[in-house]
């Protein structure tokens, strides 16, 4: 209780900068924007509280992130996502499949796509992938911080990354098909 | 199937993380690997595609503004007023200069004032002539200055005092004309001076003035639209009793 005053407005000077990237983050989480403000307002609850034991110096942003996903892991929402995940196995004999189309250079197949397409391929992919694809290549976090967020080695890191991004290959791949089979 | 262990560090090179022998190296591969080149810079394509059509949601301003009134202890006024210390300091030394300076203006201008008048003193009384008209009676000095004076003004009757006038001659003070009048009291010598009354011309504090670096006093009143400044080498108490007498002479 000491010096709350302060802890809150060094809170407030760390936390508000991230709001509206976490935001984000949670609406991608949650499909839904209703459901995204509550995770957001919880997450900030939630760490408030917890404020006076985050460590000075360390890593504000990933905890921030690690918060938000670990409360939405705990919603209904949340944990249905997780549990229907069958592609999120990071070992390493459980790869997902890829389509045919995935041959097709990337170089041509990206420069058909369209963004609508790639937000499309976004929803589509379990969550486990969607987090860790945002959070690499949206918030261009480091291995080490996608780490911590997600309280998992580098080494899983970099394979479950590997995987996603295959996965969304594959949809992209699924989805220019679909559109190439309407032309 | 060569590529292979090049194919699975193609994400982290895209990604900027490993350490920089890894890259090197696989940047050397790249360059001698049309096949890798090209899957290296599809995966950086979908990378920055995907980072920009990732950051599709936005909080609204609603939501926003109910975040931010949530932290109601934490609003600090500083984020709104961060600047108003700043400002208070830069308006406080500002205030000051200013002050110091107009009462540096006001200290130099009295200063300047009372040297003139003082040099005037001091150089009639070292003067072979010190008074243009020489009598010890007031009917005799004050018609005198009829006609170079624009102003008229009553000297005190001195018969039952220790002062004595000895004459009185016409002065300029910043280009005005004006009355010295010279008198005597035991050995010193104590000069009258009679002008106009114009705004800033004597800035001088009304009342008994010690000049005491020069060990002479002043005294100053305004009367009836004329200045009087009363000064010469006697105590405070000699002085303020001439001017007291001039005061009456001068309502009377």
């Amino acid at each position: 209780m000491a010096d709350r005053a302060g802890d809150f407005g060094s809170f407030e000077e760390l936390a508000m900068p991230l709001f509206a990237k976490l935001y984000n983050f949670a609406h991608w989480l949650t499909q839904d924007r209703a459901t995204a403000q509550d995770l957001v307002q919880e997450t900030y609850m939630k760490a408030l509280r917890g404020f006076s034991s985050f460590q000075q110096g360390t890593n504000f942003r990933a905890w921030m992130y690690k918060i938000l996903r670990n409360t939405f892991l705990t919603t209904q929402a949340g944990l249905k996502a997780w549990a229907s995940v069958s592609l999120d196995s990071d070992g390493d004999g459980d790869r997902p499949t890829e389509p045919a189309a995935s041959e097709t250079p990337e170089s041509v197949l990206l420069a058909r796509v369209q963004q609508e397409t790639i937000q499309s391929a976004l929803e589509k992919l379990p969550v486990k992938f969607r987090e860790i694809v945002l959070l690499c290549d949206l918030e261009e976090m480091s291995y080490q911080e996608i780490g911590e967020t997600l309280g998992i080695p580098i080494g899983t890191v970099m394979s479950r990354l590997s995987r996603a991004r295959k996965a969304m290959r594959g949809l992209l791949a699924e989805k220019l098909q679909e559109l190439h089979d309407d032309v | 199937m060569t590529c292979d262990p090049w194919q699975e560090k193609l994400d982290a090179y895209v990604d900027g993380d490993g350490s920089k022998e890894e890259l090197a190296s696989l940047e050397a591969h790249l360059r001698t690997c049309p096949s890798c080149a090209a899957d290296a810079l599809g995966r950086l394509q979908m990378k920055r595609m995907t980072q920009a059509a990732a950051a599709r949601y936005s909080p609204s301003p609603q939501f926003r503004l109910r975040m931010e009134t949530s932290f109601p202890t934490s609003r600090k006024p500083v984020w709104a007023f961060a600047w108003m210390p700043r400002l208070a300091a830069v308006a406080v030394a500002l205030v000051l200069i200013v002050a110091s300076a107009v009462l540096w203006m006001r200290h130099s201008a009295r200063e300047q004032t009372l040297a003139e008048l003082l040099d005037l003193h001091v150089a009639t009384l070292a003067s072979a002539n010190p008074v243009d008209v020489i009598s010890t009676d007031r009917h005799t000095v004050k018609p005198w200055f009829q006609g170079k004076l624009p102003f008229t003004f009553n000297l005190p009757e001195l018969q039952n005092s220790s002062f004595k006038l000895v004459g009185g001659r016409v002065m300029y003070f910043k280009h005005s004309p004006g009355a010295q009048l010279l008198f005597e009291l035991r050995n010193h010598q104590l000069s009258v001076f009679i002008l106009q009354d114009q705004p800033g011309m004597i800035p001088l504090a009304m009342g008994v003035t010690a000049a005491s670096d020069m060990a002479f006093n002043v005294e100053t009143w305004s009367e009836s639209g004329l200045r009087y400044v009363v000064m010469g080498d006697a105590s405070p108490s000699d002085i303020h009793q001439l001017s007291e007498l001039l005061r009456v002479a001068g309502r009377s």
